[in-house]
């Protein structure tokens, strides 16, 4: 095949590119160049070398022990998300009506969370968990439960996984209801014929089948909940103490609150770095696990 | 192992309360017989997946009921039916090797292991499955995902019957013929009832003993292919079998005798008078009637142009505004743009709307 080659496609790829240059790339080149120097007063700057990024990774430190403490947060918080929203949405989406009337409402009252933003969903839950007036806060206390989400850390960590659980489990469901979908009834007649049980029809036909769609999701979900910031930022403020902070949250504390951008900046690449690798591998020995199979 | 009987049978995807033409599937009564092998040949759309899917319970009839061994079994579900069904497009347990695929319906019923095995061994080297037994079943062609289901259908040696829904549609031509006559032989050496869905009629005919012939949600007729071919029931049969089909034209039918374009042919049976206002037909195979060079006492007929198939060579030919299919018997040659038409009495059918009248002899 001839393939023709036609420059003018630059013409129109260029207004893109020239958005993602300055929306991305050059902030993004700002920061790594805050990462090797550091600033006198007056905004006199100076190479620094590998410095901050020493100090940072050096956990004896106390940015480093900062930094140490939130990365765990967020690892041990993307974790128990991914634990609870992939079972669940799956879970929820085996139950979704298959056909009839009751699809469409369904799938638009499940799909509502995921059409608040993120700020509107950390004020409605703030208030929503007070302990005077919010009704969640004020049930579980008049239910004798001990909940006080701003000054226990438990009630806190509960109240954001909580959220996250409300905002994105709907991600899931949508995702493996799609993958459902997508399964010739020809699959579960022949279950029937061959007198498969619920139990086996799942993990013989359906979780296969749902493979890639649950590639997509654990994917999406690890990535937004590793970035997580608006929830703890609006209902917790970080706190109590340092329970929620998580590395969003301690990074805009460190670039905002203490102006210290070389440390912010480290940590913030750092922290890039992470999130790229992490779901590198995640989609690397996930689609590995599919050659193997069709190997 | 039963023999399966329907009784006043009729499915509507519509409800009960759909018109009676809407039907998918129009009342039928019939019986299949325990060891026949069948098959259900039509169209698509005329309803044989609907009375495949029926008999094995995936969908349940709204109205009639369905006897296995004369034991009631409507309201049972398919699990509970003991019967197997093998689907148009693979259908196997990606999670599993190809004998556990094979095994799984087994499993699944608590047949003790050592006859699991047993069977499983058997049905693979049938099906020439043997070197593959180990490997997972994902890796293989759809060729081979087939057989896998073909598999799954006759490992059970207690079921009532194994359906077959146009199994295979995926499979590579010379391997269909391989496979079918596979069936066949399975067959004969299992002893199981067999129902084999198609809308080829070849793969009708050198399947089964028995055809089932559907046409918009009927059955239309039901024989052996011998019976089909000389003595179609319905005018469907007469042009949807053979190749080319029957010649079916309209006709006057008095006594014995037919008037085509006001030409008379003598009839074998005595018709009668038919009813009036009904649409009279009459029916017969190209291979019944014989072109002759042109001559007073036969049918004449326009040439359109001459089909040779090698063994046998058919004339389609016109008589007013009817299309014929005529035999050229060996060694004629075709003297010009017209011709004589011969018919073999003995063939000639009469349809009253589409359905075949017995004369009197």
């Amino acid at each position: 095949m001839r393939k023709t080659f036609n420059n003018r496609a630059w013409l129109l790829v260029a207004p893109v590119m020239i958005v993602v240059l300055f929306s991305a790339l050059l902030p993004m080149m700002t920061v790594v160049n805050y990462s090797v120097q550091d600033a006198m007063a007056e905004n006199h700057f100076f190479w620094n070398g590998d410095a901050w990024f020493r100090d940072l990774l050096n956990p004896a430190t106390e940015i480093g022990s900062r930094f140490a403490g939130a990365l765990e947060r967020n690892l041990i918080f993307s974790l128990v998300v991914l634990l609870i929203e992939v079972p669940l949405g799956i879970a929820l989406s085996l139950a979704l009506p298959r056909r009839g009337w009751a699809v469409g409402p369904s799938l638009v009252l499940i799909a509502l969370p995921m059409l608040i933003p993120w700020n509107v969903v950390g004020t409605m839950w703030q208030i929503f968990a007070r302990a005077d007036i919010g009704l969640f806060g004020a049930a579980l206390t008049g239910l004798g439960l001990h909940y006080n989400d701003t000054q226990d850390p438990v009630s806190a960590w509960f109240t954001i996984l909580l959220i996250d659980v409300w905002h994105w489990t709907p991600l899931v469901i949508l995702l493996s209801y799609a993958g459902l979908r997508a399964i010739p009834d020809a699959f579960y007649q022949a279950a029937r014929i061959d007198a498969a049980s619920r139990w086996s029809v799942f993990l013989n036909i359906e979780l296969p089948k749902l493979q890639r769609v649950l590639v997509l999701a654990i994917l999406l979900r690890f990535m937004q909940s590793f970035m997580i910031y608006t929830e703890p930022f609006v209902v917790t403020g970080g706190g109590p103490g340092n329970a929620t902070t998580f590395l969003s949250i301690d990074l805009v504390k460190i670039a905002l609150g203490q102006v210290d951008l070389g440390s912010a900046a480290a940590m913030s690449l750092v922290y890039y770095l992470i999130t790229i690798a992490l779901c590198w591998v995640f989609f690397t020995a996930m689609s590995q696990l599919d050659l193997l199979k069709e190997a | 192992m039963a023999r399966i009987d329907l009784v006043d049978l009729a499915h509507s995807y519509g409800g009960a309360h759909a018109p009676a033409e809407s039907f998918a599937l129009k009342p039928v009564t019939m019986t299949w017989r325990q060891g026949g092998a069948y098959a259900l040949l039509g169209p698509s759309g005329c309803g044989k997946t609907t009375l495949l899917n029926l008999i094995s319970g995936i969908i349940t009839p709204t109205r009639g009921k369905i006897a296995f061994d004369g034991t009631d079994v409507t309201p049972l579900s398919t699990q509970k039916r003991n019967i197997a069904q093998v689907f148009q497009f693979p259908v196997i347990y990606d999670t599993m090797t190809v004998g556990q695929n094979l095994a799984f319906p087994l499993k699944n019923r608590g047949v003790p292991k050592a006859e699991i095995d047993k069977r499983v061994a058997q049905i693979a080297q049938l099906l020439d499955l043997t070197p593959d037994v180990n490997r997972k079943a994902t890796r293989l062609t759809a060729d081979a995902k087939q057989k896998i289901s073909l598999g799954r259908g006759l490992v059970r040696s207690d079921v009532a019957a194994v359906l077959f829904d146009e199994p295979l549609t995926v499979i590579d031509p010379e391997l269909k013929w391989q496979l079918r006559s596979k069936l066949k032989a399975l067959h004969r050496e299992l002893d199981l009832t067999m129902i084999y869905v198609t809308h080829d009629q070849t793969e009708a005919l050198t399947f089964a003993d028995t055809v089932v012939v559907m046409h918009d949600g009927r059955v239309v007729q039901s024989g052996t292919p011998a019976e089909l071919f000389e003595k179609p029931a319905h005018t469907f049969v007469g042009y949807f079998i053979g190749s080319p089909g029957m010649n079916i034209v309209s006709a006057e039918v008095d006594g014995r005798e037919a008037r085509i374009d006001g030409h008379v042919i003598g009839l074998h049976r005595n018709y009668g008078v038919l009813p009036k206002g009904a649409k009279v037909e009459i029916g017969v195979r190209p291979e019944f009637v014989d072109i002759a060079a042109p001559a007073s006492g036969l049918l004449s007929a326009t040439i359109e142009r001459i089909d040779d198939l090698g063994r046998i060579r058919f004339a389609r030919v016109r008589v007013g505004d009817a299309k014929f299919a005529a035999r050229v018997p060996p060694g004629f040659s075709v003297p010009g743009d017209t011709a004589g038409l011969i018919f073999d009495p003995a063939h000639v059918h009469v349809y009253a709307d589409s359905i075949l009248v017995e004369g009197k002899a």
